[in-house]
């Protein structure tokens, strides 16, 4: 199967340092593809390399086994994207800016068209409000719609979840996967968000201070054996105390305030519960944690294993 | 021997050498006085150093004694001031003392000179000099000074209504003050040519080639107005 | 292309503060109006007043609608350009700060051409302006106040041209005006490439425009020689070279004839000169920049 996209070495220095340094990565067709990273990590200047919003200044883009340089308005008349907040024409009404945007695209939709986009992200009733008296998911529907008018292969999404509330995160979930399911687009998606790119992403690029950290397919990048768990407890110091002295001092990753961090395999976990109540830590709550800076611990912490207690 | 003595004596008695300017004066009043009205139609040249106008077409309107009126009906036409106000009538009649001043030849006329002094001292006019064909009885040129108008001179020449003491072309000569306006009230296209000298205070000249006359047809009053 | 400019003319006449220039010169054409009708006599008493002692002047005539629209004319030439900056200078600019600009940069269309487009835009827009004021400083003032020969002071000279005469300079003059706007329009679009908001294009327009204005029309010898010649600003005024007349030699004025044809023509090949260099610049800064907006 022939990539969809392929970066090699795309590099972007700019205000004094490297925003994107020597990133490769592969895309396949009908991929769901995550980008993960933290806030400033390069996602977005990634994702403008790749619709020419930016140049690099290093690297080679294929995308649909073109070179992105040399055959720009190909490419981009079969891509749709919804850059960060999705800015519209405010004083246009929801449908004169899906128009104005497919026929800049090249195409000429007829009513049919349009109400099929609108009512495929649920804005159907709206369709002639001005966009300014949207709220903030309707603007981000919109925006999506305004990506897919042209019907383009491949759908690119910065941050699509932004400044919605769960119904409407949900909604965009289901959405990334009908679009990919039924209307066999490719996605690429970016987020910060690790719990919920695990619902849908079927590849992930995670990215760090603009390097690749890791990527791959998704059930391979994150080891169910492994787990970060965060301990609260009723007396924060005492507990410092009790753990600095004990055999799990090594396993502690972060102290975030009252609360204690400490990545270990699942298995361990039992035990460890048991050394704490013994040494008379009073615990008030240990919890999972499964976000993006967790797994950044785990990864540089993959090797670390704790002797057996088990006598 | 007896013959040059009677030299003198023959040029005493020529006719027209030594008359008395009064009674030339109105010899040539007469003459004027056979026309009461007449509607002229004319070409307008105007020469005046601050002023760049084209040709006009206009009419011209008198009535015994002085009214006169120039008109341009297709547009605007500028006239000297003097041009109507100091007609040769009003020169002609009113109470002055006449003087002669001599003769002269203009453009191959002889002509006399007769000043003319208002014998009223409130009168707009404060010397007039007339040069004067006497064999054909006609105004060649009038100079004339007044209070409100600085000084004016008009020349005529006469061609098919010499008949009427009518001339066929008019030139009013007068000074005209400096003319400019501030930069900041025209905001000129500078062209970047060669400035030309700002018009400084010098003389006008008004032309009037008259290619018509109506003579003696009656003219209403308010035509004047 | 067509489908480009049609998309831009729709979003640029959608907006309420497109119209603000259209509102501003129709209020200002009708003041001065009005007060020419009420007073007009004072004005031109004292374009006359080297005049009125030697001549009998028909002020009557002489205010006629072509001498109003002359007025109306001189007196716009600060806030035209301005009222063009507001337009061109948010053209680009605008789209950043609404974060349209970025939607627009990713379509199948190369930035080239969707500058461009943008450009052909202002200028529509300023070929608009100028209609209108048309409409209302000559079509109006006729009008009002009749037509009749049209007197002109010039700084050392009166010119005179027949009615007749008068229409073709007006519209040879206000060609030539979209030639002198559509220069301060590039100037503005030019700015608002390099800005992500368009206050700042805007001014900065406004503000050469008012400075180059005035060493334009200042009397320095050190810029006469130097610079004044090479900035658009001295060349826009050359439309009203179209009002004055060659002169016969005799002082009179040649009826249907260009004092000096050559030097306006000259003066558009600068403008047009300057047009093509801001709109290049613009597109070529426009090509390398990268759009964080």
């Amino acid at each position: 199967m022939s990539p969809i996209i392929e970066v090699s070495g795309l590099t972007k220095f700019f205000r004094e340092q490297h925003a994107v340094n020597d990133l490769s990565f592969t895309v396949y067709p009908a991929d769901i593809y995550g980008f993960l990273g933290q806030n400033g990590a390069g996602k977005s200047t990634t994702l403008r390399m790749l619709l020419t919003l930016v140049a690099p200044t290093a690297g080679k883009i294929r995308i649909f086994g073109m070179d992105l340089r040399t055959h720009r308005s190909e490419i981009l008349r079969r891509v749709g994207a919804v850059i960060e907040r999705p800015d519209l024409y405010k004083y246009l009404t929801a449908w004169e800016n899906l128009s104005l945007f497919a026929r800049m695209s090249g195409i000429r939709p007829d009513r049919g068209q349009i109400m099929d986009q609108l009512e495929l992200v649920g804005l159907a009733e709206r369709a002639h409000s001005k966009v300014k008296t949207f709220s903030q998911g309707m603007k981000q529907r919109l925006g999506i719609a305004t990506a897919l008018v042209h019907d383009p292969d491949l759908v690119i999404l910065d941050e699509p979840t932004n400044g919605l509330d769960p119904q409407g995160i949900a909604d965009i979930r289901n959405l990334i996967l009908h679009l990919s399911s039924h209307r066999k687009k490719t996605v690429v998606v970016s987020s910060h968000l690790l719990s919920e790119m695990e619902l849908i992403a079927s590849r992930m690029l995670i990215i760090d201070k603009g390097k690749k950290v890791v990527e791959g397919r998704a059930d391979e990048l994150f080891d169910p054996a492994r787990t970060i768990v965060e301990l609260d407890t009723a007396d924060a110091s005492f507990t410092a105390e009790k753990l600095s002295h004990s055999q799990w001092q090594p396993f502690l990753r972060e102290r975030r305030g009252d609360k204690f961090v400490l990545g270990m395999d699942k298995g361990q976990v039992p035990v460890f519960i048991q050394d704490m109540v013994q040494l008379g830590v009073r615990i008030q709550a240990i919890q999972p944690r499964h976000s993006l800076e967790d797994y950044f611990l785990t990864l540089t912490t993959a090797n670390q294993h704790v002797d057996s207690f088990t006598d | 021997m007896k013959y040059l003595l009677l030299l003198p004596l023959f040029f005493a008695i020529l006719p027209g050498y030594a008359q008395d300017p009064a009674a030339l004066l109105q010899k040539v009043r007469t003459r004027l006085d056979q026309v009461n009205d007449y509607q002229a139609s004319g070409l307008m040249k105007t020469n005046v150093p601050f002023l760049k106008v084209p040709e006009a077409t206009v009419t011209i309107y008198f009535k015994r004694p002085n009214k006169i009126k120039i008109r341009n009906d297709k547009g605007i036409s500028l006239v000297p001031k003097g041009a109507v106000t100091i007609s040769l009538n009003t020169l002609l009649k009113g109470s002055y003392t006449t003087l002669d001043a001599g003769s002269d030849t203009l453009d191959g006329h002889k002509v006399r000179l007769v000043k003319l002094l208002p014998q009223d001292e409130t009168a707009d006019l404060v010397l007039a000099t007339l040069y004067i064909d006497e064999s054909r009885l006609l105004i060649l040129r009038a100079r004339t000074t007044t209070r409100e108008n600085g000084t004016y001179e008009v020349e005529m020449t006469y061609g098919k209504y010499i008949s009427y003491a009518l001339p066929d072309k008019v030139v009013f000569s007068f000074n005209t003050k400096d003319y400019k306006l501030p930069k900041g009230i025209t905001f000129d296209y500078d062209d970047g040519s060669a400035k030309k000298p700002t018009a400084t205070g010098g003389k006008g000249k008004v032309e009037i080639s008259y290619t018509s006359y109506i003579i003696n047809r009656g003219l209403a009053d308010s035509v004047f107005q | 292309m067509w489908t480009l400019l049609r998309i831009e003319l729709f979003k640029i006449f959608r907006r309420p503060r497109t119209y603000i220039p259209f509102a501003a010169i129709a209020a200002m054409i009708l003041i001065i109006q009005l007060g020419l009708k009420f007073d007009g006599r004072s004005y031109l008493e004292l374009m006359m007043s080297s005049l009125s002692d030697s001549f009998i002047i028909p002020y009557g005539m002489i205010m006629n609608g072509y001498l109003v629209a002359f007025v109306i004319l001189n007196t716009l030439l600060i806030q035209v350009p301005l009222l063009v900056a507001l337009v061109a200078g948010d053209i680009i600019a605008g789209e950043a700060n609404m974060g349209t600009l970025r939607l627009l940069v990713i379509r199948p269309v190369s930035r080239t051409r969707l500058l461009l487009v943008k450009f052909y835009a202002s200028v529509i827009y300023t070929v608009l302006l100028l209609v209108w004021m048309a409409l209302l400083a000559l079509f109006l003032s006729m009008l009002l106040f009749g037509t009749n020969d049209m007197m002109i002071a010039r700084n050392t000279v009166m010119e005179q041209i027949k009615s007749s005469d008068v229409l073709w300079r007006y519209i040879a003059a206000f060609g030539y005006a979209t030639v002198a706007l559509s220069t301060v329009a590039a100037l503005a679009f030019l700015l608002s490439v390099f800005a992500e908001n368009s206050i700042g294009p805007i001014v900065s327009t406004i503000s050469i425009v008012i400075v180059l204005t005035i060493l334009s029309e200042m009397r320095i010898p050190l810029y006469d020689n130097t610079v004044k010649p090479w900035l658009f600003t001295s060349h826009m005024l050359a439309w009203k070279g179209f009002f004055y007349s060659r002169s016969d030699g005799q002082g009179s004025a040649i009826t249907g004839s260009v004092e000096n044809l050559p030097a306006i023509l000259r003066s558009l090949g600068i403008l047009l000169g300057y047009i093509v260099v801001f709109v290049t610049t613009a597109i070529v800064a426009f090509k390398k920049k990268d759009i964080l907006s």
